[in-house]
């Protein structure tokens, strides 16, 4: 038995270092080809045409925008409903609360795309007008709506976990209750939202075929939020079908995923720097 | 205590999807390598009365083809309860490279397959389907030149009073390279020249419908079966597609749909293929509504 589990931990370590190793080797394949700064830097991406032309900065630019909005969108509500649920709901209205919030993970992307598309999209076309309502602006409400339950359980959890006489203290002393939740729970409770926000942000950075449905894609920085665009994982999944292994077209893009796979290993090791500062208090 | 019942519920119903999909995977693998009943029938167009057929038989590919590969998988597991058919969509190019690299029996194309695959597959032609440029209602023309529609395609024209509608901007909705659609497009529409870098790009078939219905002033271009009666199928050269125009050789924008299999099709994929070219099944009612036309139509 206990080989078994050896086995498995041997495996699961395979596996996922082999990932990196591949998506690694692939990606910086295309540095033959082409230069760090015109990848990086350069907005001309025309792989198909006579000259072809990698610069994925637009790419990159828009993901990081859409993440950020998509971020700001959604804390202020995931927060106000982690302290409702924690500190203000009764029992039993948290005991139906916590599961429907949860059961949000469950539903598929391309459910939540096919809303945008036809319920988000033509309602902020017909709004803003002079235009379609394609772009970043209905990729981040969708993608706030997405991160919803997973930056609202940790916070609700995080600020759960506080030891009671934190707040029984602030109450002697007079505090209202609003004073309490904003002065001493919040803060107190930071680290375990921070590591929310940071799993939150890196599914909105990895998801694809929701966003691949409300932004666009044309391969451009976009001139305002609701101008059409592409993202890094819009970029890859709109043209690894047809490019053939080896060229550098599909390096590209496999030096995209490796940028994404830096992004999210950034994230991670943040989290665990945050933990690490909490646990000195 | 239910938050309890909850995890545990949780966990029993992940554990469960796990068996079952390590379950399917060993079923595929022992079906894909070795049909268990080979079809003596299928040669006389008529599968329903042979033996039953069992086995696994994966198709992807053509979102344009999709919906006549569907209903056929549907109604081929009905006739035979052992089979079992899988139709996922992708984009032509994908089906191609699907079927040569072993990733699916069968893979779906509006058009034929590149050279460096031709000589590694076999070729199905299945039907004809019409394909139509779609605008959205608020569109006032109805019909276009086709050198109009290149010209709106690969965005020298940006206006619809430019082709005597009304002052509003053109917006176009595409697919992605990998689409047969958009190469078919690519080669009737624009003489094989470059669509415009501008508008959107759709994944399949049903969201490049959904995005013309939804967006005023758009242009898209999709097979029969996805128009609904909330977009306008443009007339070309004051032609629409009909049965008719198409044979004559009056509307020009159709694909021939080609279903292809690695090397040639044996055990339950033949017994498939079989039934969805047999005449038996063209010439049901739902088939014929949804407006794929007989392979034999168009002399090549």
């Amino acid at each position: 038995m206990r080989w078994v589990f050896v086995g498995s931990a041997i495996l699961v370590a395979a596996v996922i270092f082999s990932i990196i190793l591949f998506v690694g080797f692939q990606g910086t394949q295309t540095f033959k080809d082409l230069s760090f700064a015109e990848f990086f830097l350069s907005t001309d991406w025309s792989p198909s045409s006579e000259q072809p032309r990698f610069g994925a900065f637009p790419f990159l630019y828009s993901t990081l925008l859409m993440t950020l909005l998509a971020v700001v969108l959604s804390v202020p509500l995931a927060l106000s409903g982690a302290v409702f649920m924690a500190k203000i709901a009764p029992k039993w209205m948290r005991e139906i609360l916590r599961p429907a919030a949860d059961l949000f993970v469950g539903i598929p992307s391309v459910v939540y795309g096919l809303i945008g598309l036809t319920v988000i999209v033509p309602f902020l076309g017909k709004t803003f007008g002079g235009g379609l309502g394609y772009g970043i602006l209905p990729a981040s409400i969708i993608l706030a709506v997405m991160i919803l339950p997973t930056i609202m359980s940790i916070s609700e959890d995080a600020l759960r976990s506080l030891p009671g006489r934190l707040e029984e203290a602030s109450l002697a002393l007079g505090a209202t209750r609003w004073q309490t939740i904003w002065r001493v729970l919040l803060p107190a409770a930071r680290p375990g939202i921070l590591t929310g926000v940071i799993l939150g942000m890196g599914r909105a950075i990895g998801e694809t075929m929701a966003v691949f449905m409300v932004i666009g894609n044309s391969p451009k920085i976009p001139g305002s939020l609701l101008d059409s665009t592409t993202v890094l994982t819009t970029a890859i999944v709109k043209d690894m079908p047809n490019t053939f292994y080896g060229t550098t077209w599909n390096n590209a893009l496999y030096l995209m995923a490796l940028v994404l796979l830096v992004i999210s290993l950034g994230l991670i090791l943040l989290i665990r720097i945050i933990a690490k500062r909490s646990e000195l208090k | 205590m239910s938050k309890k019942w909850f995890g545990l519920a949780a966990s029993v119903v992940l554990a469960a999807g796990v068996l079952s999909a390590c379950g399917n995977k060993d079923e595929n693998a022992g079906a894909g390598s070795s049909p268990s009943t080979a079809p003596t029938a299928a040669a006389s167009n008529q599968p329903s009365q042979g033996p039953e057929v069992t086995g696994t038989v994966t198709a992807s590919g053509s979102t344009a083809l999709q919906p006549l590969v569907q209903l056929a998988a549907q109604d081929f597991m009905a006739k035979n309860k052992g089979a079992n058919i899988q139709v996922t969509g992708g984009g032509s190019g994908t089906g191609v490279k699907n079927v040569a690299d072993g990733v699916s029996n069968i893979g779906n194309s509006d058009v034929e397959a590149a050279a460096e695959y031709k000589d590694k597959l076999v070729d199905h032609i299945v039907c004809i389907a019409p394909f139509a440029l779609i605008v959205n209602n608020d569109v006032t023309i109805d019909s276009v030149t086709k050198q109009q529609a290149a010209d709106i395609f690969s965005g020298k024209i940006t206006n619809w009073k430019e082709v005597g509608g009304k002052d509003a901007k053109i917006n176009l909705v595409h697919r992605p390279d990998s689409s047969g659609s958009r190469k078919l497009v690519q080669k009737i529409i624009l003489d094989g020249k470059d669509f415009s870098k501008e508008g959107v790009t759709q994944d399949s078939s049903k969201t490049v419908a959904e995005a013309v219905t939804q967006g005023a002033g758009s242009i898209g271009y999709v097979d029969v079966p996805y128009i609904t009666d909330k977009v306008k199928a443009l007339k070309i050269d004051g032609v629409a597609y009909s049965k008719d125009t198409i044979k004559d050789g009056k509307y020009p924008l159709y694909g021939v749909e080609h279903m292809y299999t690695k090397g040639e099709a044996t055990g339950a994929t033949k017994a498939f293929l079989d039934f969805i070219m047999s005449k038996e099944f063209f010439e049901k009612p739902e088939v014929q509504k949804m407006g794929f036309l007989p392979a034999d139509l168009v002399k090549k």
